[in-house]
C-alpha cells in the first residue's frame, strides 16, 4: 500500500487532517483529539506494524507551542507516513500510543524528559535520561545551552557549565539554525 | 699485616636485612602493587583495556589487577565522560574504597568535561573527588595511562605513608614511649 493511497484512506475516514507533503514523504497533521484514533486505525485496519520514531518539538513562541511527532511504517511494504500532533503548553498532555506500539514507551518517556509533555495512559511515565527529581526540561528553547543549577540530595546536582559567552551559545527562538546558533559570533 | 675481622659481621642474616625508611618500604610496597577500580564510562575505556592486554602490558608496573569491587582496589581509573547521573555513582564507589586511594582522570572529559560542554555532564571529576594524576587525550594512547601509572607511583614514592595516615596510631603510643 503506498503512502498516497494511505494518506487517501485517514483523510477519508478523519475529514479534519491537514496534509503536506515535501521532498516525497507525506505529513498528516491530527488534531489532539483524534491522535490517538488515527494512530489505532493506522496499526489495526492500514497495518502500520512499526512506530520508527516518536519525538517531542518545541515551536517556543508559537501557538501552539508543542508539537508531538510520529514516524510510522509499513515494513512490508516499504510504506512511511508521518504525523503531528500539536499541543499547547496550557494542556501538554497528549494521548499514549504505547497501547498499540510497545517501543512508545520509552520514546514518551524520553518526550516527556525532555519537553514535560505528559502521555496520557502511560504505564510508567518517567524521566529515562535526566534523573527522578531534576526540575527543568533541558531541550526546550528556553533552556539554556549552559544548564541550570539544581540539587537533588543524594541523587544529582547539576551547575551551570563554563561557555564564557563562547560562539555556540543559542538564542531560544524557533527560528532558523543561522538565527538561533550563531556559528561566527564574535567572542566577548 | 693484621687480620682484618669484620666487626658484628653474621653471615646468617647479612645481605638478607635491608635497612631502610618505614615510609620508603610502605610506598614501594604500595606503589608496585596498585590495583585499579576500572571506572569505565565512555570510549576511554577502551584505551584503558588496550593498556591492559598483551601489546601494553600494565602488569609491568603491578596494575594489571582490575578489580570491580571498590573494597579491592586502590586506584580509581576514571576513564570516560561523568555525567550528573552516574557523577554520585562514581562519588559512592569512590567513598567505598578503603585508604590509602588514589584516583586519575583519563582523558579530557573526566578532566574538564572535554567537549561535552553540557547541561547534562560533570565538567571534571575533580569537582567531586580529589584526582592524583590527569591525563590529556582525547581518548588518550594506552601508553599515555602508562604514563600516568608512573607519575602515580612516583608521587606515592613521596608521600609520608606512616606519619600522616598513622597520626592516631603513633599518637596512641606516646605514652609508652620514654
Amino acid at each position: 500500500m503506498s503512502t498516497a493511497n494511505v494518506a487517501a484512506k485517514l483523510e477519508g475516514k478523519f475529514g479534519n487532517l491537514k496534509k503536506t507533503e515535501f521532498r516525497g514523504e507525506t505529513t498528516l497533521t491530527v488534531p489532539l483529539e483524534a491522535i490517538h484514533e488515527v494512530a489505532q486505525y493506522c496499526k489495526e485496519a492500514l497495518g502500520f506494524d512499526y512506530l520508527i520514531d516518536l519525538s517531542g518539538v518545541d515551536n517556543y513562541g508559537e501557538e501552539p507551542r508543542f508539537e508531538v511527532v510520529y514516524e510510522l511504517s509499513i515494513l512490508e511494504s516499504n510504506t512511511h507516513l508521518r504525523l503531528k500532533c500539536a499541543v499547547s503548553e496550557d494542556t501538554l498532555e497528549v494521548p499514549t500510543v504505547s497501547d498499540l506500539w510497545p517501543t512508545a514507551n520509552w520514546h514518551e518517556r524520553e518526550a516527556f524528559d525532555m519537553y514535560g509533555i505528559r502521555f496520557s495512559g502511560h504505564p510508567n511515565l518517567t524521566r529515562i535520561l535526566m534523573w527522578e527529581g531534576y526540575p527543568y526540561y533541558p531541550l526546550r528553547k528556553d533552556f539554556p545551552l549552559a544548564g541550570k543549577e539544581s540539587n537533588v540530595p543524594e541523587v544529582a546536582f547539576t551547575k551551570p557549565i563554563p561557555l564564557a559567552g563562547g560562539p555556540f551559545v543559542t538564542a531560544p527562538s524557533c527560528g532558523g539554525s543561522d538565527d538561533r546558533e550563531p556559528r561566527a559570533k564574535p567572542v566577548g | 699485616m693484621p687480620e682484618l675481622v669484620p666487626a658484628a659481621y653474621d653471615s646468617k642474616i647479612e645481605g638478607n636485612i635491608i635497612i631502610t625508611r618505614l615510609d620508603a618500604a610502605v610506598n614501594w610496597v604500595r606503589k608496585n602493587a596498585l590495583w585499579p577500580m576500572p571506572m569505565g564510562l565512555a570510549c576511554c575505556a577502551i584505551e584503558m583495556m588496550a593498556a591492559a592486554s598483551s601489546r601494553f602490558d600494565m602488569a609491568r608496573f603491578g596494575a594489571e589487577v582490575m578489580r570491580f569491587s571498590p573494597r579491592q582496589s586502590d586506584v580509581m581509573i576514571v576513564a570516560g565522560t561523568v555525567t550528573y547521573k552516574m557523577a554520585t555513582v562514581v562519588k559512592r564507589v569512590w567513598d567505598q574504597m578503603a585508604e590509602p586511594k588514589w584516583c586519575i582522570a583519563m582523558g579530557a572529559c573526566a578532566s574538564s568535561g572535554g567537549m561535552y560542554r553540557s547541561y547534562a555532564v560533570l565538567q571534571g571529576i575533580d569537582q567531586l573527588i580529589p584526582v592524583d594524576v590527569y591525563i590529556s587525550g582525547c581518548p588518550p594512547r594506552p601508553e599515555a595511562l602508562l604514563e600516568a601509572l608512573m607519575k602515580l607511583q612516583n608521587k606515592i614514592t613521596t608521600e609520608p605513608a606512616i606519619m600522616d595516615q598513622k597520626m592516631e596510631l603513633l599518637d596512641s603510643l606516646k605514652e609508652y614511649a620514654p
